[in-house]
């Protein structure tokens, strides 16, 4: 009697991996990768390339010698991505050391404590940075101008990023319209800031590319950038900006500066930290976006993306108990 | 294009193998196998002996129960066991075994191929005449016809929606069906809208079978009240609430039945059943199978009488190709891995056999859930497959019934969307079965208080 291959149903599979996603991601991080080489010169490869090796070195030892695990998940991609982010979030100057105690904070402490992906609370690249933030507070707000190769990896010539003078806009009421990048530049990335963060169009294109491989969905980019714009747009209308600078040009600095693009397509939209339901996605993106622009303006910090992201990451479990329509449910 | 609102998955639907290909009828066995449970709910009850003399289209079960439906035997010979049988899946049961002599009818049967348009009986008969010829829905479930004409006290249909959808990938019998048999199956919907006293029907067809919708749309267009509607492609369009709620958009309420919403929705190869046994006596005695596979020789739509061993049809087929990892009853999605081919018969319950290569059939490894939330995409149910796999793992019952897992349909799409290959529904399935063990046990201590 021949036996045949049994197992419950069912029986064909749409051929998505985990493996598959991550990849998918780092490809659609790369145009902004590239401009930030073109920027930035070495200082971005060296940075990134420390931080992906200190990443993938550190999960493959922690589950082997710590873990005892007989299974590496390195292969998986996800230590990857995550430093590659790690080092989207870093000013390419620092010194390579620093970006290694990041990886080794993001990977052994926000990632395989929890028991590796899948599990974790935060998102561990921005565990990473924020660890960094606080421990190395002078280097991690250093950034370099945008020279390209001119720029030298540690000695770069640095300056504030646009998001400092727009707080002094706010807060102050400065005038700050020669001190801030063209729009155009602001847009395309000739800007100071961290690695990845610069340029708008690239990180716009990578995350259009993930919704339309559906490795993400629109609900919390679309979610974070309309509640950053309107919350400029309303700061605009009630009067608090500065003569030089206009509403639009408001909203435009506010959505192209300071990682707001990054942390939208990017980081917020990291499968393991973010909720699983539509409407648990929507609200998350709208608290991301309310939180950041509430440090933005009166925070200690001018950049507040990375703070916005955890602290929301915090509530997914919460989040996770909205539940979807089921279907034959009361529609209002 | 309309289709259902909620989840849904895109699976490549392979059909290319067996679309097409006439409708081949298989020879008959020398011994014909006849469960006495083809469809859902109670046993058919034997009514002949061993020994017995039978003739094609003869009772050889009558329905167990209200929802139950009759046997008739598929061939002529003598009857020479009734007792134990198990499926190619392991489940025990009782089968009825058939020496097949000759092919002799009961003289009331027309089999000519002549068109029979009229029809003067009233509802009541129609019922009566479905009833008798035993037939249950032929899209998968298997449930008795008759009993869904007749709709629970102060419930009315109102629209007859046809379901020629035929969503499960590879499967093309329906579709072939309707190709071949377009006049017959609309001359059933119109019995069967004289039967439930409604104005309406809704012929539902994927778009992936261009040429059925036109046919059946050229053959429904003088006919009064019957609509062809094209519907986008989107596993599973072909469950009966997603149907519903692409054809007509309403949707059954949790728990419901689906006449909650008016409509009432029949397979069209049962739809061809009606036809036979109403308009030529015919009881339901054979249907199309599609045998299919990526390597078998003969991929096609057979014509099969019930009790034939389906070793028999894979012959017909071709045979079992050299690199077959699994043998499916049915579609890729909900279909089951058979065992063995050893003693099976074609029967009510079984649509199709397709043979997937080895390399094909062995699931990868599940890695963790890395909370992606595409299987609360994909559920069409709109319940959240990794939440109700974690707490039934953990067998949190409570957790299980209050997150509506009773409304799971076992289509698969977490499964096959799931890209850390977790066996989402392997748990699932037992979180409803045992959800659903409490509810009966509930139901019956409550009917007991109140005595």
């Amino acid at each position: 009697m021949s036996h045949f291959i049994t197992s419950p149903a069912p029986h064909v599979h749409s051929g998505d991996s985990v493996r598959r996603n991550m990849l998918l991601v780092i490809l659609a991080l790369l145009p902004a990768y590239v401009v930030s080489v073109i920027e930035f010169g070495y200082g971005a490869l060296i940075t990134a390339a420390v931080s992906v090796l200190a990443c993938v070195g550190t999960e493959w030892l922690v589950s082997r010698y710590i873990l005892n695990e007989q299974k590496q998940t390195i292969g998986d991609l996800s230590a990857v991505l995550t430093g590659l982010l790690l080092a989207f979030n870093l000013p390419s100057t620092i010194d390579w050391w620093i970006v290694v105690i990041g990886a080794v904070f993001a990977i052994a402490v926000a990632k395989m404590t929890y028991g590796g992906l899948g599990q974790n609370l935060f998102n561990p690249a921005l565990a990473g940075r924020v660890f960094l933030l606080i421990a190395y507070p002078a280097q991690m707000t250093t950034w370099p101008l945008a020279k390209g190769f001119e720029t030298s990896y540690v000695d770069a010539e640095t300056g504030a990023t646009p998001l400092a003078f727009l707080k002094q806009a706010v807060k102050d009421g400065q005038l700050v319209a020669d001190k801030l990048p063209a729009i155009k530049d602001a847009f395309l990335g000739a800007m100071g800031g961290s690695l990845g963060e610069v340029c708008a169009l690239a990180l716009i294109l990578g995350g259009l590319f993930l919704i339309c491989t559906r490795v993400i969905t629109w609900h919390i980019p679309v979610s974070i950038l309309a509640t950053v714009a309107l919350w400029a747009a309303v700061t605009g209308w009630a009067g608090l900006l500065p003569a030089d600078l206009t509403t639009a040009n408001y909203v435009a600095y506010s959505l192209c500066t300071g990682g707001i693009m990054l942390g939208a397509f990017f980081m917020a939209t990291d499968y393991v930290t973010s909720p699983m339901t539509a409407w648990g996605k929507i609200i998350f993106g709208i608290g991301i976006g309310i939180i950041v622009m509430v440090i933005r303006t009166w925070g200690a910090y001018p950049e507040g993306m990375s703070f916005a992201i955890l602290i929301m990451n915090a509530c997914v479990p919460l989040l996770n108990k909205l539940r979807p329509t089921r279907f034959g449910e009361k529609r209002k | 294009m309309k289709t259902f609102r909620i989840g849904g998955v895109h699976p490549h639907d392979n059909k290319q193998f067996s679309a097409h290909q006439p409708i081949t009828e298989c020879p008959l066995p020398k011994q014909a196998i006849i469960p006495l449970v083809q469809h859902i709910g109670a046993p058919a009850q034997a009514v002949v002996e061993v020994g017995a003399k039978v003739k094609v289209g003869e009772l050889l079960a009558k329905a167990g129960g209200f929802v139950s439906a009759n046997i008739c035997s598929p061939v002529s010979g003598t009857v020479t066991k009734i007792g134990d049988w198990t499926d190619a899946w392991g489940a025990p049961g009782q089968a009825i075994f058939i020496d097949v002599q000759g092919d002799e009818w009961l003289p009331e049967i027309d089999r000519t191929p002549d068109l029979a348009r009229q029809c003067t009986l009233d509802p009541k008969a129609i019922i009566d005449k479905i009833a008798a010829a035993g037939i249950v829905g032929l899209g998968g479930a298997c449930f008795p016809t008759h009993v869904k004409l007749m709709p629970p006290p102060g419930k009315k249909a109102e629209v007859l929606i046809v379901n020629g959808v035929e969503c499960e990938p590879y499967l093309t019998c329906d579709h072939q069906l309707m190709m071949e048999h377009g006049e017959e199956i609309i001359i059933g919907i119109q019995i069967l809208m004289k039967a439930l006293g409604v104005q309406r029907a809704i012929i539902g067809i994927e778009n992936n079978k261009k040429d059925a919708i036109e046919h059946m749309q050229n053959l429904a267009q003088s006919k009064l009240g019957i609509e062809v509607l094209p519907l986008a492609l989107k596993y599973p369009q072909g469950g009966e609430k997603q149907l519903i709620d692409a054809c007509i958009g309403r949707q059954v309420p949790s728990g419901a039945l689906p006449i909650e919403t008016g409509a009432v929705v029949d397979n069209v190869a049962t739809i061809f059943a009606v036809y036979e046994a109403v308009q030529k006596n015919k009881p339901l005695i054979s249907r199309v199978m599609t045998v299919t596979g990526k390597n078998i020789a003969k991929p096609g739509n057979y014509l099969v009488r019930f009790g034939t061993p389906i070793d028999q049809v894979i012959e017909m087929a071709g045979g079992v190709p050299e690199d077959t990892g699994k043998l499916i009853g049915g579609g890729p999605m909900m279909g089951r891995a058979m065992d063995h081919t050893e003693h099976m018969p074609a029967n009510k319950r079984l649509s199709g056999l397709l043979f997937l290569p080895e390399a094909e059939s062995i699931r990868p490894e599940a890695e963790n859930c890395i909370r992606c939330g595409k299987c609360v995409q994909a559920c069409p149910m709109g319940l959240e497959p990794y939440l109700l796999q974690r707490m039934s793992e953990l067998e949190m019952w409570d957790d299980v019934e209050k997150h509506n897992v009773m409304d799971c349909i076992d289509c698969g799409c977490c499964v096959f969307t799931c890209p850390a290959h977790r066996p989402l529904l392997d748990d699932i399935r037992k979180g409803k079965a045992k959800v659903g063990a409490i509810l009966r046990e509930r139901a019956a201590a409550a009917a007991a208080e109140k005595k």
